[in-house]
């Protein structure tokens, strides 16, 4: 109300507050940027970073029978925990299904959402769902599964038949639209979880189940009999799978977007898990490997400019490794899902992962 | 002037005055905190740049719906789609009101049965159905009873009617007044009349769950009739199921019907759950279009709005039926 706001000098006061955090800040590290990022300084206060997940896909992010989250959306989490608080096991997952998760964002309930989610144009848009995204850890595109012997070759296979899908996903208006394209009649089978969506499919409800080829070849590793559903040849749509915040807070955002990146361009230039802290070495040693310096920290204020602590790329490299081991461990051949890199390769082998200059 | 005693007390003593001014203090305060919710909600949602706006209704919608009453396509914009699943809860209100009272009262009616094994199976159902989630129940009925049917061939055939996984087939008139029953083409039922396992899931779920409550409400209403009723009856000569039907059922009546309109009012509001079985509601397409335009507080007040309007045209029908079943004092 205007006139609580006259009573409570609050902007006089953070700024006087942020001033002397300047001043601190200033005194501490001797000099250089005074961000002003309340989302950053919630997460510190609180020691934790919070992450919106799936929780039920295996490869991306799966509850293990330790416990413990996995997958390449968790190693996500992770790695921006570790960039942020220099610790990745400091992360509160919180298992979100479709509908939930654009609200636990825009709540400020999860920090960040690193759940598998596709980017496209109204989510990103300010009169839309109002989101932030970072690069696109994953490229996907939409594909059908049927079971071996049901015959189903092609989407026009489908016409007239019930067609198992969760709702509120960018697959459910996909293949109504490719379905309108075909001029073909179906039957959307709507659930509002995954776990419904592929039970309803395995009791044979509806002859073919769509979602993200990624999804499908995930969820089928944990199906009775793996080997009886085929996924169709057909992709029905382009989905790049992408970590999210959201437009409240720019600074924040910025420091997710780079801290993804970087894992990209770590694997560009070769630096791994293994050999992080023998490339930190080399780096301190020759003063003349000036872009590998940058990169880790060694010199130059990246870190502080996105309000991240200056090796911030050592600690992410040092938890996860870089995005070439994430998704090798994760869906490539290091996984059940044994996925190929296809459009995940970097840009140098013909694919998609391209870091801008960390410059 | 000591005796001169005023003639009208003060008006902190008026007895007309002050429920007057405690009801507009009441009713002031609330507007207040109305008025500062409301624009508390518009000056962030101007903040954020979102204001209130229904232009959305009129786009495609560009989503199916799964069956419908009324004609939907992805084309049609998303106020038709929001009918069609207004329809759809109606429709499953509606059968549901019918399967649930008549269960409700062959249930209600069997507990004071004179054969001891109805009357405690009735007592032991209604305790079974009573306390389980109707969430779960949903999940039960769809996935191991419906999804568990045979399918093809193998489906449970009666004459005229068949019930496999795909649904509930029945005989009725085709285009040209034709009379038809359920044929099997290439594997898969037609029939001219047909109900999804999603809808028969949810319908059956709500008349089984709801039919406990009534029976609980239809027992209460017949243990309201004194005894002296049943054995009035009894002298007259007339059975067990007339005495019930003649003397104490419409005598029930008045205690049963208020208590109806309770259940009636939860069954509709439990149809909100449908989307535990897959079936396509108002509320799982407003969930869709949720998801598509991002307009939360639009989408959240059309539900609230559909599902009170449907709640006080049940309240206002039941309130009809109750004053027709009070006693009439002449």
């Amino acid at each position: 109300m205007p006139f609580l706001r006259k009573l409570l000098p609050k902007r006089s006061l953070t700024s006087t507050l942020g001033l002397a955090l300047l001043l601190v800040s200033c005194a501490a590290d001797g000099g250089g940027g005074g961000l002003q990022s309340q989302k950053i300084d919630l997460i510190k206060g609180r020691a934790k970073l919070i992450c919106g997940v799936d929780g039920k896909l295996p490869g991306f992010s799966f509850v293990g029978s330790d416990g413990a989250y996995s997958g390449l959306d968790v190693d996500v989490c992770k790695a921006v925990a570790a960039s942020l608080l220099g610790d990745p096991a400091k992360v509160d997952y919180r298992d979100l299904n479709s509908s939930e998760r654009f609200a636990a964002l825009a709540s400020g309930e999860v920090d960040l959402l690193s759940r598998n989610t596709t980017e496209t144009l109204s989510r990103d848009a300010a009169g839309g769902n109002g989101l932030s995204f970072a690069p696109t850890t994953f490229y996907d595109g939409q594909g059908v599964m049927a079971a071996a012997g049901s015959g189903v070759k092609s989407l026009k296979d489908l016409a007239g038949k019930p067609i198992c899908v969760e709702s509120g996903t960018t697959t459910e208006l996909n293949l109504a639209d490719r379905m309108r394209e075909i001029k073909a009649t179906y039957t959307p089978l709507k659930f509002q979880t995954g776990d419904q969506t592929y039970a309803a499919y395995l009791q044979g409800r509806c002859l073919a189940v769509t979602s993200d080829r990624s999804q499908l070849a995930a969820k089928r590793t944990s199906f009775p009999d793996p080997a009886a559903h085929l996924l169709l040849e057909e992709v029905l749509s382009k989905e790049p799978l992408t970590p999210a915040t959201t437009n409240a807070d720019p600074v924040w955002s910025d420091a997710v977007r780079w801290s993804v990146y970087a894992l990209m361009q770590a694997e560009e230039l070769g630096i791994t898990k293994a050999n992080v802290a023998a490339k930190l070495a080399q780096a301190k040693a020759n003063p003349n490997l000036a872009d590998l310096r940058r990169f880790l920290g060694v010199e130059g204020d990246f870190g502080k400019t996105l309000g991240l602590p200056a090796d911030f790329v050592v600690k992410e490299i040092a938890a996860v490794g870089n995005y070439g081991e994430i998704f090798d461990r994760n869906v490539g051949p290091g996984s059940k899902l044994k996925l190929d890199r296809g459009l995940n390769r970097q840009w140098s082998k013909g694919g998609l992962i391209y870091s801008p200059p960390f410059r | 002037m000591a005796d001169s005693t005023p003639a009208h007390p003060p008006w902190w003593h008026n007895r007309r005055l002050l429920p007057w001014l405690v009801q507009g203090a009441v009713g002031l305060t609330l507007l207040v905190v109305i008025a500062f919710l409301l624009g508390n909600l518009v000056r962030n949602l101007s903040a954020a740049g979102l204001l209130l706006s229904w232009r959305w209704l009129g786009q495609p919608a560009s989503f199916d719906i799964a069956e419908t009453l009324l004609p939907f396509n992805a084309s049609e914009p998303y106020w038709r789609g929001l009918l069609a699943g207004l329809v759809n809860t109606v429709r499953v209100v509606l059968l549901g009101f019918v399967g649930a009272t008549v269960l409700g009262t062959v249930v209600g009616s069997a507990s004071f049965s004179s054969n001891a094994l109805v009357k405690r199976l009735a007592r032991i159902v209604v305790e079974v159905i009573r306390n389980i989630p109707l969430l779960l129940q949903l999940v039960f009925w769809y996935f191991v009873v419906f999804l568990a049917l045979p399918n093809g061939a193998e489906a449970i055939q009666l004459p005229g009617i068949v019930l496999a996984k795909s649904g509930l087939f029945l005989p009725g008139f085709e285009a040209g007044l034709h009379w038809s029953g359920p044929t099997l083409v290439d594997g898969i039922w037609q029939a001219p009349l047909r109900f999804t396992p999603e809808f028969g899931a949810l319908l059956t779920g709500l008349v089984v769950y709801t039919g406990a409550f009534i029976a609980e409400v239809v027992r209460g209403g017949i243990a309201s009739v004194p005894k002296g009723q049943w054995e009035a009856a009894a002298s007259l000569g007339l059975g067990a199921f007339e005495s019930l039907r003649r003397i104490i059922i419409p005598q029930a009546l008045r205690v049963i019907v208020p208590g109806l309109n309770t259940q009636y009012i939860s069954l509709a509001k439990n149809s909100s759950l449908a989307v535990a079985c897959g079936y396509t509601d108002l509320y799982s397409v407003a969930e869709t279009s949720l998801n598509q335009t991002g307009r939360a507080i639009e989408v959240i007040v059309i539900l609230l709005a559909a599902y009170l309007a449907i709640n006080l045209v049940i309240s206002l029908v039941m309130n009809g039926l109750n004053r027709l079943v009070q006693i009439k004092e002449r």
